[in-house]
């Protein structure tokens, strides 16, 4: 493999031979991928191509069916596992279209999301002070504007402001294995960087990422460990940072050859 | 009017017996004014929704004109409840004028409240009758008319009790009135006639809140009407509670005349009746009227709850904003039916109608048909109806962050809710409904979002 040479942490993610299917069509065909503690990678590919099924799928969506390989994040089969108890075990997912949840305010919707994680940890739930206090630490941090937390959920939110709601929640939640599906897509240049600057500053040796972009650009801010390239629901090439930046010069039809060949 | 189920002499008894009481002691007008009822009301009957009766297309009352309602005279209005139970179960605050009603009579017993009416009139309307004559005869039945609606015929064929509050020219109460119609266990199966006048002054202000409870199991009729008479310049806060019992038919009229410059605000929340009608019939009949209705329903199990709501821009420069939201569950039927009519010389209105629902279930059913009928041509009106289940992307979403599918669903019906309970600007009011609405929500058969 391309990737860093460095000794990595223990594995969070296994997935293996994981096939997908959405209705009666196949997305996923055979999905390989291990992601250890401390490592960002990167999944890039085309539209089309399986990129947001398999973020999906790892978070649970209902309508994703698996129907061979597996899923095991930190030794626990995904598969058998609702989405809330995915998310209380720490996985997080970034939508790449956030939700709007009128009449729900983002304070009263976080404060329930990290109260069922520290009661599902055995905890006590988080006085309402000291939910303040933290989440005014983490709205600082992704530079989103204080007033949104008392508004409806990303009701009336701009694009770029959704964005950076879902890495707001992210601050909030501290998962384990975050998967950010397109969370770039979408964003000008300033907005980027503020997503990209919190993405990095939540980044530690014992937590995990995958960022699922379809464009390079993300990874000017953000250096993965890894980069994977997906093509028609197959992981055709992996490779380190340098990859991406091939992919850009190259294009997609590049590695469309090259796979095509090798196959 | 369209034809009528023929079973009124049911109720000729009691009415007899009511006027032979009333003939000792009993004003000659409100006498004359129950003779003249009664024969509209027999002459009426009950609704059908046969022969094109867009009113009552889709709810049938059958099941109340086939039942043997009494009103026996002789029951006692200060023991048939407890002031504890009262307390406990109906809006209260201390702070407040609580007038209770006990079968359709005033408790004076019960009632109470530090409230104070600040030179308005705030009693029963009972006593109204007696010391308040004139300006209650003016009213009375002004606006309620017996001559197209049965349910007001007979409310007004056993008129007897009630309450009053006249807010005098330029005066506001300075506390909240709060009438609690409470419907008891004892003799049953039985029918009360709440009945309610409001008179604000010019530029007075007011704001009640009128609720419809009831203490048992059994089968009972409320049949209730509620006359307001904004006067120029005045401002009404109304709040209308409707929670009777599951087994109990509950129909009111709500009847709103509104003079130059007046204001009416209305906030409607039905949550019990097996059967229940809420009728609201505004009438803006000067320039710079405007009225704003907003209203709640919940259903479930196989409960039936029915809002017809009639605003009528007699005149230019009117405004009216409607906005209902129903949370349907089981097996349950709603009926929304609005109709605003802006006539020919009312330029210048200006109209918005919305209602919103929310199914829980399958099976529970939404009638929506707000309808505008305009006759002007310089207006800006507005109308619009949706019903949806669930989104299973939302419920995704908040799962994704740990919430389980209870959690979630019940943080969204509790998000569609709060648009209305947000409209009531009585504080404690607004915490009583939060807690009962909240009670009220369905927990058992939340539609599954396609999840595990």
């Amino acid at each position: 493999m391309a990737g860093k040479d460095q000794t990595n942490g223990e594995p969070i993610l296994s997935v293996r031979n994981l096939h997908v299917n959405v209705g009666d069509q196949e997305i996923l065909k055979g999905i390989n991928l291990t992601v250890n503690a401390g490592e960002v990678h990167a999944i890039m590919g085309p539209n089309g191509s399986g990129k947001s099924t398999l973020a999906n799928v790892l978070a649970g969506k209902p309508e994703y069916i698996v129907t061979a390989g597996e899923m095991v994040y930190k030794g626990q089969d995904l598969s058998r596992m609702a989405p809330e108890l995915r998310a209380r075990e720490g996985l997080f997912l970034a939508f790449q279209y956030p939700v709007e949840l009128p009449g729900v305010r983002a304070w009263q919707f976080l404060k329930a999301a990290v109260d069922a994680l520290r009661v599902h940890q055995g905890q006590e739930e988080m006085s309402a002070r000291e939910f303040d206090q933290m989440l005014k630490e983490k709205v600082a941090l992704v530079e989103i504007d204080p007033d949104l937390v008392r508004r409806s959920v990303n009701e009336g939110f701009s694009g770029g402001e959704k964005k950076r709601n879902e890495i707001l929640q992210m601050a909030v939640l501290q998962p384990t294995l975050a998967l950010l599906d397109e969370t770039d897509s979408g964003l000008d240049i300033d907005a980027l960087r503020i997503v990209a600057n919190g993405i990095n500053q939540l980044r530690n040796p014992s937590n995990a990422m995958v960022l699922v972009t379809h464009y390079q650009r993300i990874l000017d801010y953000i250096t993965p460990d890894y980069v994977h390239v997906l093509l028609d629901g197959l992981i055709v090439r992996t490779g380190g940072a340098d990859l991406a930046l091939e992919l850009e010069a190259k294009g997609y039809d590049w590695i469309k050859e090259t796979a095509g060949a090798g196959a | 009017m369209t034809q009528a189920l023929s079973r009124t002499d049911t109720y000729l008894p009691d009415f007899q017996a009511l006027q032979r009481t009333a003939e000792t002691g009993g004003q000659t007008w409100l006498r004359e004014m129950r003779d003249n009822a009664w024969s509209s009301f027999s002459h009426l009957g009950f609704p059908t929704a046969r022969r094109g009766n867009e009113k009552w297309k889709y709810t049938s009352v059958r099941a109340i004109a086939y039942a043997d309602f009494s009103h026996p005279q002789d029951l006692d209005p200060d023991t048939g409840a407890g002031a504890a139970e009262l307390k406990r179960i109906a809006p209260w605050n201390d702070d407040w004028m609580n007038l209770v009603f006990v079968d359709g009579r005033f408790s004076k017993v019960l009632s109470g409240g530090t409230g104070n009416a600040n030179g308005a009139r705030v009693t029963s309307l009972a006593d109204a009758i007696r010391s308040d004559g004139e300006l209650v005869q003016e009213y009375l039945g002004r606006y309620a008319s017996v001559e197209d609606d049965g349910f007001t015929a007979l409310n007004t064929a056993f008129l007897e009790d009630g309450a009053f509050i006249h807010v005098p020219d330029g005066q506001s109460t300075s506390s909240v009135v709060n009438l609690v119609y409470v419907t008891t266990g004892r003799s049953q199966p039985r029918v009360s006639y709440p009945r309610t006048l409001v008179v604000a002054g010019r530029n007075s202000r007011t704001t009640f809140v009128e609720s419809y409870i009831g203490l048992c199991q059994e089968p009972y009729f409320t049949d209730a009407v509620t006359e307001i008479v904004a006067q120029e310049g005045s401002r009404v806060e109304h709040y209308r509670l409707l929670m009777e019992s599951t087994q109990a038919f509950h129909v009111g009229h709500c009847l709103v005349y509104q003079a130059k410059d007046s204001e009416y605000e209305s906030a409607s929340f039905s949550m019990g009746a097996g059967l229940g009608r809420n009728e609201f019939e505004v009438l803006l009949d000067a320039p710079g009227a405007s009225c704003s209705l907003n209203g709640l329903y919940l259903t479930t199990g196989t409960q039936h709850l029915d809002n017809m709501i009639s605003i009528d821009h007699a005149k230019p420069h009117t405004k009216s904003r409607l906005l209902y939201k129903g949370i349907l569950d089981g097996k349950s039927r709603a009926v929304f039916g609005g109709t605003v009519l802006v006539r020919k010389d009312a330029q210048k209105a200006d109209a918005r109608q919305t209602d919103k629902n929310l199914l829980l279930s399958d099976e529970a059913e939404i009638d929506s048909k707000p309808s505008l009928f305009i006759y002007a041509d310089d207006v800006q009106c507005s109308h619009g109806a949706t019903a949806g289940h669930m989104d299973d992307n939302t419920l995704f979403y908040m799962r994704s962050r740990g919430l389980d599918l209870e959690a979630a669903s019940r943080m969204l019906i509790q998000a569609f809710a709060r648009e209305i309970i947000d409209t009531v600007q009585l504080q404690p009011l607004r915490d009583y409904l939060d807690k009962i609405v909240l009670e009220a929500l369905p927990t058992a058969s939340i539609r599954l979002g396609g999840g595990s």
